[in-house]
């Protein structure tokens, strides 16, 4: 692997919007990416469309259990080993329904695991590793569904809000190094995850915008990127609104 | 159920899309939720890629490169992804798309399955001239390997065929060779459709890439903008500076109008007129000039609007044209984008393939209802008589008995659908 390349890791890289990060990044100049998914074959098609965009990148596919603390802790061990880190994007996460979750308790554990627990796990795993090395950047994507919860779906929000405040805890303890932690938050976002989302005829953001932002907010090293921007004005009306007006609202 | 139109914007129809990102996955999804249809960016007109109340196969997130030969220019990819990130891609590796079709926002599926064609048919044929291999999957679970040398009927069964003959998984392109995104261009107003066949005629040796925009307001006389350009060898041109511009909402009534029409195509006329000459252009505002206009469809109000789009035989071409105009001016109707263009004297590779040796008019109109259908009426009557046809793409109307006249090998074709996909238009044209 090249001295002076990029070396960048992304959690969850079959999900759209890392795709499409990945995309921007590759295109930008060759790099050195891990991709991490929990199906190998498909982590593999994503890498293979990377290589045809940039041929002399280096890509290379991780298969990992996500839920399992001990094996992601030997995991990212395991890709520091192979050298320093500049980026690492953790993105995966399910967009679970609300009402099975508040019916099976199965459900909303599998939910609040995946999509809370899961990303603090890797982000825990690697912020050691970044701190002692006193470099690169460290970005979590956690959702405007974490601002304030609803009864539409504050299962998943809840698990974002747990991402909220452990993002904002490490960038406390980080403040003082050069390690950057940004947080992403997503609006609803035109990827395979919220097609159910469309039958409500909700105006969604291309993956592809939403790409361009957190790819953006990266390498500016912005704590705090709502993507696409609109989302962090209208978050903070939805999280001031009083109680007996929110309590009306059907969202 | 989602609500789903294409892009004439004519109906809103409930849809259960399914929409596929792994294509490991589509044996299975097409087995259990059909009949159904591929559905891309939805940029063909009218009912080609809708079927109502029934499953549509959702394929832009297929959109992954397979593999890309540089020194051979082969690219291999999932149907789901756009000509625009192929050009954006190969264009500054030296190869480019050999044919192109109005828009780049459409994918490779959708340019297959209506096996579509650019200014350059007289050299360089349609997007199925290119295709070396394809990959259908049948809803069965079969899986048909085909190409213009392997299994030759399927391929010309599946290019031109509306989606029709099994879901496009994959596709190998032939790339072409190019220098670099500029194209050497050439502008030159014409008063008359005699002197149009005349520049086509003459620009046919020399030039790639031929079309003219006619003004069919000015008394049908066939006045216009004769466009044609080659591929450039320059290399210092300015980069292209990106600025799309989105139709923010639908406006109550067609903007395009009586009201508007007249000052419109007067005025471009004579811009274009005055702005004539020679000049080199990136191949985006050449090729796509309507791209970063976003969402332009919506400026014919809520009603949506029709394309109708010809193509008649060369031997009566000016004289037919000239009446399908005559016809327009007198209904006192007008198209804002009328497109005029001389196919090359070649067959398609399709069985449904649209373009074949001729004179293509491209028209688009509001909807006005019982107005427009009459009008189309007339002008169907005058392709009917002229041994013409009508672009399956576009189309949204056109009756069945046009359709039988003018795609004479259906009964060749019919044999090839998978019996577990069906569209609006297969219905409407074809009984099922």
């Amino acid at each position: 692997m090249a001295l002076n390349r990029k070396k960048v890791v992304i959690i969850g890289a079959t999900s759209k919007i890392a795709e499409h990060c990945a995309r921007l990044w590759v295109t930008e100049s060759p790099i050195d990416l891990v991709l991490v998914g929990r199906d190998l074959a498909k982590t593999e098609l994503v890498a293979a469309d990377l290589r045809v965009r940039s041929p002399s990148s280096s890509i290379h596919c991780i298969q990992a259990d996500f839920l399992a603390p001990i094996k992601i802790q030997e995991l990212v061990d395991g890709i520091v080993r192979d050298g320093d880190v500049d980026i690492v994007l953790i993105a995966h996460g399910s967009l679970p329904e609300q009402h099975p979750c508040q019916e099976k308790l199965e459900l909303c554990s599998a939910a609040l695991n995946i999509n809370g627990v899961s990303p603090v796990l890797f982000a825990e795993a690697f912020a050691g590793h970044m701190q002692q090395k006193n470099r690169g950047t460290l970005a979590v994507i956690g959702s405007v569904a974490g601002d304030r919860g609803r009864k539409s779906n504050y299962i998943y929000g809840a698990a974002k809000g747990l991402v909220t405040r452990y993002v904002q805890g490490l960038q406390h303890r980080l403040a003082n190094t050069a390690v950057k932690v940004v947080l992403i938050k997503p609006g609803p976002t035109d990827t395979p995850m919220t097609a159910n989302l469309k039958h409500t005829g909700a105006r969604l953001a291309s993956a592809e915008a939403v790409a361009k932002n957190i790819v953006d907010g990266i390498a500016q090293g912005t704590p705090v990127v709502y993507a696409p921007a609109k989302w962090a004005l209208i978050m903070m009306i939805i999280r001031h609104l009083p109680k007996v007006i929110f309590n009306r609202l059907d969202i | 159920m989602v609500a789903v139109s294409s892009w004439g914007r004519l109906w809103q129809w409930e849809h259960d899309v399914k929409f596929l990102t792994d294509r490991r996955q589509v044996a299975s999804v097409i087995r259990t939720s059909n009949p159904g249809v591929a559905h891309g960016m939805g940029r063909s007109y009218g009912d080609v890629c809708l079927n109502p109340e029934g499953a549509l196969w959702n394929t832009t997130g297929l959109d992954r490169f397979i593999s890309l030969d540089e020194k051979t220019g082969r690219l291999v990819c999932e149907a789901g992804v756009l000509l625009r990130d192929i050009q954006r891609l190969v264009i500054p590796k030296g190869w480019i798309l050999p044919v192109t079709p109005g828009t780049q926002l459409v994918t490779v599926g959708g340019a297959i399955a209506n096996d579509v064609h650019g200014k350059n048919h007289h050299v360089l044929g349609t997007f199925g001239d290119h295709l070396q291999h394809m990959t259908l999957l049948r809803t069965d679970g079969e899986v048909i390997e085909c190409g213009p040398q392997l299994r030759r009927d399927w391929f010309s069964a599946t290019v031109g065929g509306l989606g029709l003959t099994g879901f496009i998984l994959t596709a190998e392109i032939q790339l072409r060779r190019v220098s670099g995104p500029w194209v050497d261009t050439e502008t030159i107003p014409h008063e008359n459709l005699a002197e149009f066949f005349r520049l086509a005629d003459d620009s046919e040796a020399d030039w790639e890439h031929t079309v003219s925009w006619i003004d069919c307001i000015s008394g049908g006389g066939g006045r216009g903008i004769f466009m044609r350009g080659n591929p450039s060898f320059a290399h210092n041109e300015p980069k292209l500076t990106k600025r799309g511009v989105s139709i923010p909402l639908v406006p109550p009534v067609s903007l395009v109008n009586r009201l508007t029409l007249r000052p419109f195509n007067t005025a471009y006329y004579n811009l274009k007129k005055w702005q004539a000459g020679r000049g080199v252009v990136h191949y985006e505002p050449f090729f796509y000039p309507l791209d970063n206009l976003l969402e332009w469809n919506r400026i014919y109000g809520p009603r949506g609007f029709y394309q109708y789009q010809s193509v008649v035989p060369r031997a009566d071409g000016k004289e037919v044209v000239q009446a399908m105009l005559h016809e327009i001016s007198s209904a006192g109707r007008g198209s804002f984008l009328a497109v005029l263009k001389t196919f090359g004297n070649r067959e398609s590779v399709g069985m449904m393939s649209f373009p074949c040796p001729g004179v293509t008019l491209a028209l688009d109109f509001p909807n006005k209802g019982t107005r427009t259908e009459k009008l189309f009426a007339r002008l169907d009557a005058i392709v009917q008589e002229a041994g013409g046809r009508i672009y399956l793409a576009k189309d949204a109307r056109m009756p069945r008995s046009l359709f039988g006249s003018g795609y004479p090998k259906l009964e060749n074709f019919l044999p090839y659908r998978d019996p577990g996909i069906s569209s609006a238009m297969s219905r409407r044209l074809m009984g099922y």
